[in-house]
């Protein structure tokens, strides 16, 4: 059987620019400046070997044919802001008052108009930085077309997370939200991030830590099947700034995350970790790029994968340390569960490391279900299904243990085991 | 209760036999023993009973209460009311005690037919035996066997004996890497399960396990077969002699 001939995808975005005020404008254009050098990726690009773009850049989005189960809404037990966006649009009636003490909220859409913003100085300056050494083209196209987005200035402890639900009821839609959040010295803030969002989403987030600021991102995709979806994290992080993000992702045919952190102050610490399952024609890329660029920096990759039925798992990890960045200490570790001979996981870790005094290690796995603690558990009478889910839980614990906060930790593994059982009817 | 005649087996992989003829017939109620020295056959034995890959029966039967154990799969066998206590508990990170104990239990139920245990009633349940056994609620809410000591591997074994209630028990070399304190432990918790209605088949090396939980026959396996069966004082000869005048003997 021959191969299909690869589609002809665009090698640049040719949309006009939304309206917007003066500083959006500014940013929109460099943005859209910094797409014309790049254009749009492709298959040939280096850096996405593994993931074709071709659905992410065409110009029509793929069908997703949406997801028909009755799924309890995650977080649900804890005392949260929300607010929920339909295919990428802010629905205001299902949404919670945007006020929180020591939080502004804004929505992009209403202050893009104006002439001046606290967020003129975040919106595409991080992206920008992130394009180098490696180029982000989707980014800088969220950051050139995203009309929709949350603009997030926190000056001390939130008292409550923000929760942002993604709800996917469109078969057609193409959603873009771009999200920028600042937190002042010392500030504390909490993030989930829920929901298929949207049959093909591409969504950029933004985050800068001041001084001591700590900030946690809790992210679940899924589950509907069909949905496409980029999405880029850029943070830069002040001294001795915490940032944490854990992304758990059940079904989808398409997701790349990617994740791009500039350990910029001294004493910073930045934990990234993911969780994904799927079976068949699952694709999940997470790409990572960690700088080091100053003292005593610590950071953490761990991503975890479970494939069945022919899914694929990439992982491009990197960490950069530069000259200066002395006692830097790194970890990477990425693993893959699979389920079957048909699936695969293409890992790519990379370490470039510019100083003489730092730990740095990583790590990479392929492995099948153990076939010894898989006889204990059906010795006991567990049938074999049920005995591979609770392996497949034992296989992403570690994973799911970055999570710090033990109550948010057991939320996720309950919505988690709940699917495990909910898949097997 | 446990039937097994003239079992054949080879290992898979090495096509290489390893049982040659195994005849042996537990009753309810009754202790018997295996003894017998390193590559007998005993463990092999243990994992061919309770379903474990890599085994191929070549000739013979086994049967519980009548049924074809061979024809099951392992988690059937345990529904049908088979334990094995390993010599090696198997380390499961990221999955709690109580977790894989309920799923256990209620798996067993749901396969016969039966209600599945309130979430209130498992946890008296499972307090109650733990506490025989001296396993604390932080063992139980720990990943299953990780951090265990020897000791706390083989208690948690029995708890999971005394939680599953079967008809038929293998322990096999649950004396091994066990001091005295934890072999009276586990020994105390094998006797507590002891009653009319179930079987044990306690396999070891040493005849000390057996000074603890006193069998009613002991059988000396050799060469994969069982080469001489007698009641408790089989055991004492093997103390005294070793296994080697046995098995000349027997020759």
């Amino acid at each position: 059987m021959a191969a299909p001939k690869a589609k002809e995808t665009p090698a640049v975005d040719t949309r006009p620019l939304p309206e917007g005020g003066v500083w959006i404008t500014a940013a929109r254009r460099a943005a859209q400046a910094r797409l014309a050098e790049t254009g749009l990726p492709q298959r040939r690009d280096e850096y996405w070997k593994f993931t074709r773009p071709d659905e992410l850049i065409d110009p029509k989005p793929p069908r997703a044919a949406l997801f028909r189960g009755d799924v309890p809404e995650v977080f649900g037990t804890v005392d949260r802001l929300r607010l929920v966006f339909v295919d990428g649009v802010f629905d205001r009636e299902a949404s919670d008052d945007l006020a929180l003490e020591w939080v502004r909220i804004e929505r992009l859409s209403d202050v893009s108009a104006q002439d001046i913003h606290w967020a003129r100085d975040l919106y595409g300056t991080l992206e920008a930085r992130g394009q180098n050494p490696v180029p982000r083209p989707l980014a800088a196209l969220n950051t050139a077309q995203a009309r929709e987005g949350v603009l997030i200035h926190v000056t001390g402890r939130a008292p409550r997370p923000i929760h942002l639900v993604y709800v996917h009821e469109s078969e057609v839609s193409d959603a873009m939200l771009h999200h920028c959040i600042r937190l002042e010295e010392g500030a504390e803030l909490t993030l989930f991030e829920t929901g298929p969002a949207a049959a093909r989403f591409n969504k950029v987030m933004e985050v800068d830590l001041a001084a001591r600021a700590t900030f946690h991102h809790l992210r679940i995709q899924g589950p509907d099947h069909e949905r496409r979806a980029i999405t880029h994290i850029f943070a830069r992080l002040a001294q001795e700034a915490v940032f944490k993000t854990f992304t758990l992702t059940v079904n989808g045919v398409l997701t790349r995350n990617e994740c791009v952190i500039e350990m910029a102050g001294d004493d910073a610490s930045a934990h990234v970790a993911g969780a994904a399952i799927g079976g068949g024609n699952f694709h999940h890329d997470d790409t990572v790029f960690i700088t080091h660029d100053a003292l005593r920096g610590e950071s953490r990759q761990v991503f975890k994968k479970v494939l069945s039925n022919g899914a694929t798992g990439v992982f491009q990890g990197k960490i950069l340390v530069k000259p200066d960045a002395q006692k830097t200490d790194g970890y990477q570790i990425s693993q893959s569960l699979l389920l079957d001979e048909d699936s695969q996981f293409l890992a790519k870790p990379e370490l470039e490391i510019h100083a003489d005094d730092v730990a740095c290690s990583h790590g990479s796995t392929s492995g099948a279900i153990d076939e010894d603690a898989l006889y204990y558990l059906r010795s006991r009478g567990i049938p074999e299904p049920i005995a591979t889910d609770l392996l497949v839980i034992s296989f992403l614990a570690e994973a799911v243990a970055e999570i710090a906060d033990e109550r948010l930790r057991e939320e996720i593994i309950g919505h988690f085991e709940a699917w495990l059982e909910r898949r097997h009817g | 209760m446990l039937e097994i005649k003239n079992l054949h087996v080879d290992l898979e992989e090495e096509d290489k036999a390893i049982l040659k003829g195994v005849t042996l017939s537990v009753e309810a109620g009754k202790v018997h023993a295996i003894m017998g020295p390193n590559g007998s056959g005993k463990s092999t034995l243990s994992y061919v009973l309770s379903g474990r890959d890599g085994y191929r029966v070549t000739e013979g039967s086994a049967t519980l209460d009548g049924a074809d154990l061979l024809a099951m799969e392992p988690e059937e066998r345990a529904a049908a009311g088979l334990f094995l206590a390993f010599q090696y508990p198997v380390e499961i990170p990221g999955v709690g005690n109580m977790t894989f104990l309920r799923t256990a239990v209620n798996a067993q139920r749901k396969a016969r037919g039966e209600a599945e245990i309130s979430a209130a009633d498992f946890l008296k349940l499972v307090r109650e035996k733990a506490k025989a056994l001296r396993i604390d609620a932080e063992m139980l809410k720990r990943p299953v066997n990780v951090g265990f000591s020897g000791g706390e591997k083989k208690r948690n074994e029995i708890l999971q004996m005394a939680m599953l209630e079967p008809r038929m028990c293998i322990l096999d070399e649950t004396d091994s890497g066990l001091d005295v304190d934890a072999m009276k432990l586990v020994a105390d918790g094998v006797n507590a399960l002891r009653d009319e209605g179930r079987g044990f088949l306690v396999i070891t090396h040493y005849q000390r396990l057996l000074d603890h939980i006193v069998p009613d026959v002991v059988h000396i396996m050799a060469d994969g077969r069982i080469v001489k069966s007698g009641g408790p004082e089989l055991a004492l000869e093997v103390e005294k002699n070793g296994y080697a005048d046995i098995v000349t003997e027997m020759a």
